[in-house]
């Protein structure tokens, strides 16, 4: 099994494009607490990757590496051309920032908690950082920001403060918000377990419908159902490591590894 | 009931609707009686105890009607200094504690240890003090100033640490997820913290730099012992002259009392109106 997921000789399937994401050698300590123990990922243009373990198996702290809003220990990560070393020791260097940012320019991150900024309206909230970033006038971030907030539903809430949204559509304003900035690659962290059940819904279907026209994404999610429809592969993660990954027919339904097939059954039981 | 039997009204369907309406009515109205009871009830209170408290000091005191009216405008007339010193000063605190707060949180050993240095050193001595020193001491290495400078800048000076205080707890107030996020949107370090954590920093510690300022009118009374002719000064000076010490403070302390409700009042509208957008 090589790094992209699909066994070695054997191509990837058909309607990806090339490699867009490349983490190599990610490994991740918090103190003592050695959380990410050497991964190696590739992700594919138009690829959607759903990662599933238990709590603690590292699946968040490789998806926050990706774009450094934890700075690995050691590692790389390339994004559409820019690659990125860590460097622990000098994280706070203005050339290491700058390009820090540059990474999370290509690879947004949403939020379990959605963290829309409870001070400026859902439009405000949606061309803060187009206009700020990009540098891209007002009424362009705007026609920008109606266009994402259409495809989200919620174009009737740009003049709303957060407050005075339900937690579904939050999550789909930070979605519209991300999407704003044009990003290579989303990377979603547990996008709906902050929401109630009855909300789940509407945010799974914005996500699918990105993940069928092509949108990049990596997905860390314990929405067996919605991993098993909206992914081209899915990643099982165990103390630190991938212990499985391949398309989602074959890690869902047929693991071939003992600790995936143990997750799974008692992830099925509760 | 009379004749002990159960006299049949009607059914529930017949008269439920009506009655219940007419129950929530009463209790609503019962609710709003009691509100209005408790109301009265307080301010007979306070009329009661101040007027005890003033009845007895006009009697025993020998408090002529001449001083209030002769020295009464001269004293006010210091309000405007304590008013225009706490400005100042608060205007001072507030830009301290902001770069204090910076510092204390800065990951930057020497930014960091100036700043908690700063706020060591000035909580850890009286204000009384720090005025005697600015005002008294320094002249003998040669740093004269004038002494409503020096009161505005040793009040200030003293709020502004305890204000960092209150700055860096209302920066780590904002959750983090909140930064993240800016970061994530790819806002460079500085326009994060001017456009997401400051402004929500902002409205988490306003009540408390809106107590600062009441408490700082108050303090404001010790710069009298460097001569600014403020509230207490102009009363001490009055009412020692005129032999009339108990008036003249006594309206002094009446004024500070007027002044911090005055403030308390608009910092209450203040507080709601930035609450507004959180809903």
């Amino acid at each position: 099994m090589t790094a992209t997921g699909y066994p070695a000789g054997q191509p990837a399937p058909q309607h990806l494009g090339e490699v867009i994401v490349e983490a190599r050698g990610l490994e991740k300590y918090f103190g003592d607490n050695h959380v990410l123990r050497g991964v190696d990922l590739d992700v594919h243009r138009r690829e959607a990757v759903m990662i599933i373990g238990r709590s603690g198996s590292g699946k968040t702290t490789l998806l926050r590496c990706l774009n450094f809003l934890e700075e690995p220990t050691v590692g790389s990560v390339e994004v559409d051309g820019l690659r990125v070393e860590a460097d622990p020791l000098r994280a706070r260097s203005r050339a290491h920032q700058e390009q820090i940012r540059q990474i999370r320019l290509r690879a947004s991150m949403l939020f379990q908690e959605f963290a829309l900024f409870p001070h400026m309206t859902v439009l405000g909230n949606c061309i803060e950082a187009p206009t700020r970033v990009r540098g891209i006038g007002r009424d362009e971030a705007v026609t920008l920001a109606d266009k994402f907030l259409d495809k989200v539903g919620l174009r009737d809430k740009r003049d709303e403060y957060p407050a005075r949204l339900s937690g579904g559509q939050k999550q789909r304003v930070a979605i519209a918000r991300a999407l704003c900035m044009e990003p290579k690659v989303l990377l979603f962290d547990e996008p709906t377990s902050a929401l109630d059940p009855e909300l789940i819904g509407e945010v799974l279907k914005v996500m699918e419908e990105l993940a069928h026209e092509g949108t990049t994404m990596i997905v860390v999610t314990h929405e067996m159902h919605f991993a098993r429809e909206a992914a081209d592969r899915v990643i099982f993660m165990e103390d630190g490591v991938i212990a499985e990954q391949g398309p989602p027919e074959q890690v869902l339904n047929n693991p071939h590894d003992p600790r995936t097939r143990n997750f799974l059954r008692r992830f099925l039981e509760t | 009931m009379a004749g002990g039997g159960v006299q049949r009204v009607g059914t529930i369907d017949e008269i439920g609707v009506p009655t219940r309406a007419a129950i929530l009515d009463e209790i609503v109205a019962a609710q709003r009686r009691r509100r209005r009871w408790f109301r009265g009830q307080f301010a007979f209170v306070w009329i009661v105890l101040v007027g005890i408290v003033g009845v007895f000091l006009w009697s025993a005191g020998r408090i002529s009607w001449e001083f209030i009216f002769t020295s009464g405008p001269y004293i006010l007339g210091g309000a405007g200094v304590t008013i225009l010193v706490s400005a100042v000063a608060m205007v001072m605190a507030i830009g301290l504690a902001l770069l204090g707060a910076l510092g204390r949180l800065s990951v930057n050993a020497i930014f960091n240890a100036v700043a908690s240095l700063y706020v060591s050193l000035v909580r850890g001595t009286p204000l009384l003090v720090q005025i005697w020193f600015i005002f008294y001491a320094l002249p003998q290495a040669d740093i004269v100033l004038d002494a409503i400078p020096a009161g505005i800048i040793a009040l200030g000076f003293n709020y502004g640490a305890y204000m960092t205080e209150i700055f860096r707890a209302g920066i780590q107030a904002v959750p983090r997820s909140q930064r993240e996020a800016a970061q994530a949107l790819g806002l460079p370090e500085r326009l994060v913290f001017r456009r997401i954590v400051l402004p929500q920093a902002v409205r988490i510690v306003i009540p408390a730099i809106g107590n600062d300022f009441v408490a700082m009118i108050k303090d404001s009374a010790l710069v009298s012992v460097i001569a600014i002719q403020e509230l207490l000064w102009r009363a001490t000076r009055v009412g020692r002259s005129e032999r009339q010490l108990l008036a003249a403070i006594a309206i002094a302390a009446v004024v500070y009392w007027i002044l911090t409700i005055i403030f308390s009042y608009f910092q209450d509208k203040l507080e709601k109106r930035m609450a507004r957008g959180d809903r």
